[in-house]
C-alpha cells in the first residue's frame, strides 16, 4: 500500500484521540484516547520502518508500549486514589489548583 | 495491486475509524474500552501486513490484552459512572472540535505540500523483522534504553502500589489520609 | 635575565629580591608571633628586616660600582597576554639602587627611632596593643616602596605605587578614633586616599596610553622606542607625560593635589618622617626621573612639570610661614621642597633633583623626628606639670602647638642641636647638605628660565624665614606653658637616630660636591641624557645671601622680641594683616576645593540618591513589580484548574507549531 494510506489513517486516529481528550470528562476514556494517539504514532513508526527498511522504528514502538504500560499503571492508580478521596472521577470536579 | 488487497485495506481502515469514533462517542466506559480493543487488534493486523509480526503480537498481548484488562478492571472497580451530557466548560466543545479539524486539515495540507512518499516501499524480505533480529538489536544497540525502561516500569509499579494502598495512620511514614474536599 | 645570568654579571645582583622579601619576612614574623615577642622584640625584628634590606642595597651598590650598567632579574611572569608580557622583575641600576639606599637607610633609622617613640605614643594614646600593628605597617610600607623603585616596568611600579598609598592611608589613620570629633584622623586618612586616587587615575590613563602606543610596559623597551613614537605621534607622548604628571602631583603633593599632605600629619610622627617626607612622596620625583626619556621628547610637558614644581615650591613656602603646628610647618615645607625636586626633574636636571631628594630625605627626616622628640618632651612635661590634676581627664592641650613651647633649648639640648642642623640644612646654609643640592637646582633653573629661578629663590628665602621662625618659637625665648617648662630630653633610642641623621645632613652634600660629582657619575649610567648638574658660584652666593636674609628677618620678627604669651597674636599679623590671615588659613585652598568640588559633588550625589535613585530607579523597579502583578492578575484566569482547558491550550500550541511548519 502507498505510504499516504498509513499517514492518513494515522492522522485520523490522532485527531480522534485529540477529540476524546478534549471532550470527554471521564478520565478513563481520556486515558484510552491517549492510548489511541500512541497507537497512531506507533502505526507510523512501523510503516516508515518498513518503508526505509530500518528496524529501529519497530524498536521505538516497543519502547513506546512499555512506557505506555507504565503510564497506564500510574495513571490508573492516580484515578483510583482520587476516586477514594472524592468519590467521583469527573475531571471537571477537580479544579482545586486553580489560580 | 489486486482488487482484493485494496478491499482488505479499505475494510481495515474503516474498522479503525469506526472503532475510534465509537471510543470517543460511547457514553459507557465499558463500550469505549471494547471499541479500543477492536481498534488495537485491527492495527495489529496492519502491523502484520507491514511485515512486523513481533510488534503485532506485542500489541495484542500487551495492549489489547493486559492494558485493556487493567482498564476494564478499574472501570469495574469504580463503577462505570455515567456523567451528565451537558458541557460545563464554556466553548470547550466547539474549540475542541475546531482544533481537531484544524489539526486534520493542516496535516493533510502538510502531506500534500511536502510530498510525502506516496509509493509503496520495497518488498519486505521475510527475515527483515523476525523476533530474532529484533532481539539482537534490542540487546545490543538498545541495551541501555532497555534497562532504563525496565527501571521506569519498576518505578511505575512501586508508585502505583504506593498510591493505592490503604493508609494506616498508626504506621510511621504513612501517607496522611486525604482530606475530604469541600465542593465549590 | 634569570638568576644564573644575573649572577654571572655580578654575584651580588642575585640578592636583589631580598630588598622586598626581607621586610615581608619581618612583617610576617611580627604578624604571626609578634604578640609573644614583646615591644623590644617586635622593634628589633622590624628594624633588622629593614636594616637587612639596607645591607642588600649596599651590596647591590657595591656590585654596581664594578658592573655599572646593572641588569634586570626576572623573578616571575605575572601577565602574559598575546604580545604583552608583564613580569615581576628587579631592575638593578644606579637610579633604583640609589632609591633603595635612601628608602632602607632612612627607613632603618626611623624604625629604630620608632621603637622609642611608639613606646610612649601607644601609652599616651592608651592602646599599647597597636605597637605591633605599627611595625607591621612600616615593614609593609618598606616592602611596597622597594617594589616601586625596583620595578622594571610601569605596571609593577604601579603595584608599588598603590601599595605605598595603602600603607600611607593605614598609617595616617593609625589612631583612627582620635582627632577632631573622634573622626579627624580617619577623615585625614580618607582625604589622603581620595586625593591620591585622583592622581592615580591620571597615572592609570598614562599607563593605558603607554600600552596603546608602545605595546609594552617595560621601561627599557619604551625608552628605546620613545623617539620613534614621538616622531609618529607627538600628541600621544604629550598626553602620556601630562597624565603621568597628574599622578605625580597626587603622590608628591604638588599643586593642585597637595591638600592631603598637611592633613597626613595626623599619623604618628615617624610616619610623617618616613612616608610623608623622606620616601613615599618622592615617588613622583622618581617616576619623572625614571621616565625622563619620555619627557625629553616633549619640551612643553617638561615646562609644565617645571612650573608646577616651582609654583608649588613658592606656594608651600608661603603657607608654612603662617602655621603654628610644628608638624604642619614641616609638612608645607615638604610640599615646597618636593616642588624643588619636581621643578628640577622638569628642567631635565635629573641628577640635581635626585641629589636634592637624597639630602632632603636626610634633613627632613631629621626635622620630623626632631619634632617628634620635641612633642615627646612636651607631652612628658605636660604630664609632669599636671600630674596632680589628672582627675579632670583630657584637656585641650595640643603638644604640637608651637605657641605653647618656647625655651626648649635648655630643656632638650641634644634635640635642639640636631634640629638646628636640620633647619639650617633645609634653609640652604653652607656647607650643609641642603646648600649643595638646592644650589644645583637653582643653577639649572638659572640656565633654563630666569622666571623659574626667581620663583625658586623667593621660595628659598621664605624657607629660611619659616625655619628661623620655627626655631625661635620652639627653642628660644621663655617657656610659654607649664608643659614646656617641664619638658625633658628624649631617651637614647630616640636621639641616636637623630644624631646619625644630623651627621648625614651635615655631610650629605659630599655626595655630589662640586669638583667630585660623585652622584652624577654614579647616576649617569641610568640617566644618560640628564643635563650635567653645575655649581655656579654667583648663584650659590645669591641663594646663600637670601637664606641668611631670611634667617635675619626671622630673628628680627621673632627673636629680638620673643613672643611671651601663648595667646599672643603673631607678630607678623600686624604688618601683613590680611595676607597673614590668608597664609594662616592656607590660602583657603581646602575651603575652595570644598566649595568647588566637594559641595557640588555632594549635591549631585543627593540628587542622584533622591530624585534619580528613589524616583527613577525605584520607580522603574516598583513599576516592573506592579506591572507583573497586574499582568499576573489578568493571566491567572487561565489557570482555571480544569485539566481539559490545559489540554486545549496544549493542542492549540501544537496546531500553532504545525501551522508554522506548513507555512514555512
Amino acid at each position: 500500500m502507498p505510504m499516504s494510506y498509513f499517514i492518513g489513517l494515522s492522522v485520523v486516529m490522532f485527531a480522534m484521540g485529540i477529540l476524546g481528550v478534549l471532550l470527554r470528562r471521564n478520565p478513563l476514556v481520556v486515558f484510552m484516547s491517549l492510548e489511541l494517539m500512541f497507537n497512531s504514532a506507533n502505526l507510523l513508526f512501523v510503516a516508515f520502518s518498513a518503508y526505509h527498511q530500518v528496524l529501529d522504528g519497530q524498536l521505538f514502538v516497543f519502547f513506546v508500549m512499555t512506557t505506555a504500560a507504565a503510564e497506564v499503571a500510574v495513571g490508573l492508580a492516580l484515578i483510583v486514589a482520587i476516586f477514594k478521596a472524592k468519590r467521583t472521577i469527573d475531571l471537571d470536579q477537580m479544579s482545586s489548583l486553580k489560580g | 495491486m489486486s482488487l482484493g488487497l485494496i478491499f482488505m485495506y479499505s475494510a481495515l481502515a474503516l474498522v479503525v475509524v469506526v472503532s475510534g469514533i465509537g471510543l470517543i462517542t460511547s457514553r459507557n466506559a465499558i463500550y469505549a474500552a471494547l471499541f479500543l480493543v477492536l481498534n488495537f487488534v485491527t492495527v495489529a493486523l496492519l502491523y502484520i501486513a507491514l511485515g512486523a509480526p513481533f510488534i503485532a503480537l506485542a500489541q495484542v498481548t500487551v495492549y489489547a490484552g493486559s492494558i485493556m484488562v487493567l482498564f476494564l478492571f478499574v472501570i469495574m472497580l469504580l463503577g462505570a459512572e455515567q456523567l451528565p451530557i451537558a458541557e460545563p466548560l464554556r466553548g470547550q466543545r466547539v474549540l475542541g472540535i475546531l482544533l481537531a479539524v484544524a489539526f486534520l486539515a493542516e496535516m493533510v495540507l502538510f502531506v500534500l505540500l511536502r510530498g510525502a512518499p506516496t509509493v509503496a516501499g520495497q518488498a519486505v524480505s521475510p527475515d527483515f523483522s523476525t523476533p530474532t533480529t529484533i532481539g539482537m538489536l534490542l540487546f545490543e544497540r538498545y541495551l541501555l534504553p532497555f534497562e532504563m525502561t525496565a527501571g521506569v516500569l519498576l518505578a511505575a509499579t512501586v508508585g502505583a502500589i504506593f498510591m493505592t494502598r490503604q493508609p494506616r495512620p498508626d504506621r510511621k511514614g504513612a501517607l496522611p489520609a486525604m482530606p475530604e474536599e469541600s465542593k465549590e | 635575565m634569570s638568576l644564573n645570568e644575573i649572577a654571572s654579571l655580578h654575584p651580588f645582583f642575585q640578592l636583589a629580591p631580598l630588598v622586598v622579601f626581607l621586610p615581608v619576612l619581618g612583617l610576617l614574623i611580627n604578624l604571626l608571633v609578634g604578640r609573644r615577642l614583646g615591644e623590644k622584640g617586635i622593634g628589633v625584628v622590624a628594624s633588622l628586616a629593614t636594616a637587612g634590606a639596607f645591607v642588600v642595597a649596599v651590596l647591590l651598590a657595591v656590585g654596581l660600582a664594578q658592573v655599572s650598567e646593572g641588569g634586570t632579574l626576572t623573578l616571575a611572569n605575572w601577565i602574559t597576554l598575546g604580545d604583552l608580557g608583564v613580569s615581576w622583575s628587579f631592575r638593578i641600576d644606579t637610579l633604583s639602587v640609589l632609591m633603595m639606599l635612601v628608602v632602607s637607610g632612612v627607613g632603618t633609622l626611623i624604625h629604630i627611632y620608632s621603637i622609642g617613640y611608639m613606646h610612649s605614643d601607644v601609652r599616651h594614646n592608651e592602646d599599647p596593643g597597636r605597637f605591633r600593628r605599627f611595625f607591621v605597617y612600616l615593614n609593609l610600607f618598606i616592602a611596597f616602596m622597594m617594589v616601586l623603585v625596583s620595578s622594571d616596568n610601569f605596571l609593577m611600579l604601579f603595584v608599588g605605587w598603590e601599595g605605598v598609598g595603602l600603607c600611607s592611608y593605614l598609617l595616617i589613620g593609625f589612631w583612627f578614633e582620635k582627632g577632631a570629633d573622634g573622626i579627624g584622623n580617619a577623615r585625614a586618612a580618607k582625604k589622603a586616599f581620595v586625593v591620591n586616587r585622583i592622581g592615580d587615575f591620571g597615572l592609570l590613563i598614562a599607563l593605558f596610553l603607554l600600552f596603546y602606543n608602545f605595546g609594552t610596559l617595560n621601561f627599557a623597551e619604551i625608552f628605546e622606542k620613545a623617539p620613534a613614537v614621538a616622531a609618529a605621534a607627538p600628541g600621544a607622548i604629550m598626553a602620556i607625560t601630562l597624565f603621568m604628571l597628574l599622578g605625580v602631583t597626587g603622590k608628591s603633593a604638588q599643586l593642585p593635589l597637595f591638600v592631603w599632605l598637611p592633613d597626613a600629619m595626623a599619623g604618628p610622627t615617624p610616619v610623617s618622617a618616613l612616608i610623608h617626607a623622606a620616601t613615599m612622596v618622592t615617588a613622583g620625583v622618581y617616576l619623572v626621573a625614571r621616565s625622563q626619556a619620555l619627557y625629553f621628547e616633549v619640551p612643553a610637558a617638561q615646562n609644565v612639570v617645571m612650573w608646577v614644581g616651582a609654583l608649588t615650591a613658592l606656594f608651600g613656602a608661603t603657607i608654612a610661614v603662617g602655621q603654628n603646628d610644628i608638624k604642619k610647618v614641616l609638612a608645607y615645607s615638604t610640599i615646597s621642597q618636593l616642588g624643588y625636586m619636581v621643578a628640577a626633574v622638569g628642567m631635565g636636571a635629573t641628577v640635581a633633583g635626585m641629589f636634592h631628594l637624597t639630602t632632603h630625605a636626610f634633613f627632613k627626616a631629621l626635622l620630623f623626628l626632631g619634632a617628634g622628640s620635641v612633642i615627646l618632651g612636651v607631652e612628658h612635661g605636660h604630664a609632669h606639670a599636671h600630674a596632680k590634676e589628672t582627675a579632670h581627664g583630657h584637656d585641650s592641650f595640643d603638644p604640637q602647638d608651637m605657641r605653647q613651647m618656647g625655651g626648649l633649648r635648655k630643656r632638650m639640648p641634644l634635640t635642639f642641636i640636631v634640629y638646628l642642623i636640620g633647619a639650617l640644612a633645609l634653609a640652604g646654609i653652607a656647607p650643609l647638605a641642603g646648600f649643595f643640592s638646592k644650589d644645583e637646582i637653582l643653577a639649572a633653573a638659572n640656565e633654563k628660565s630666569i622666571a623659574v629661578y626667581a620663583v625658586l629663590t623667593a621660595a628659598a628665602f621664605l624657607t629660611a624665614f619659616y625655619m628661623g621662625r620655627q626655631l625661635l618659637m620652639v627653642f628660644f625665648g621663655k617657656p610659654r606653658s607649664g608643659a614646656s617648662e617641664k619638658a625633658a630630653e628624649s631617651p637614647l633610642l630616640v636621639t641616636l637616630p637623630l644624631v646619625i641623621l644630623a651627621l648625614l645632613s651635615v655631610f650629605g652634600g659630599a655626595l655630589n660636591l662640586p669638583g667630585s660629582h660623585l652622584l652624577e657619575t654614579w647616576l649617569e649610567h641610568s640617566l644618560a641624557e640628564a643635563a650635567p648638574g653645575e655649581f655656579v658660584l654667583t648663584v650659590a652666593l645669591i641663594s646663600l645671601g637670601f637664606a641668611l636674609l631670611g634667617l635675619y628677618f626671622a630673628w628680627l620678627v621673632y627673636g629680638r622680641k620673643p613672643i611671651f604669651e601663648k595667646d599672643q597674636t603673631d607678630p607678623l599679623q600686624r604688618p601683613l594683616n590680611g595676607l597673614f590671615t590668608a597664609l594662616a588659613n592656607k590660602w583657603w585652598v581646602d575651603e575652595l576645593y570644598h566649595a568647588v568640588i566637594v559641595r557640588p559633588y555632594q549635591s549631585i550625589s543627593q540628587f542622584s540618591a533622591g530624585a534619580v535613585d528613589q524616583g527613577v530607579i525605584d520607580g522603574l523597579a516598583n513599576g516592573m513589580g506592579s506591572l507583573v502583578r497586574s499582568g499576573a492578575k489578568a493571566w491567572r484566569r487561565f489557570q482555571s484548574g480544569y485539566i481539559r482547558s490545559y489540554a486545549l491550550t496544549i493542542v492549540f500550541g501544537v496546531v500553532l507549531v504545525i501551522t508554522y511548519l506548513v507555512l514555512r
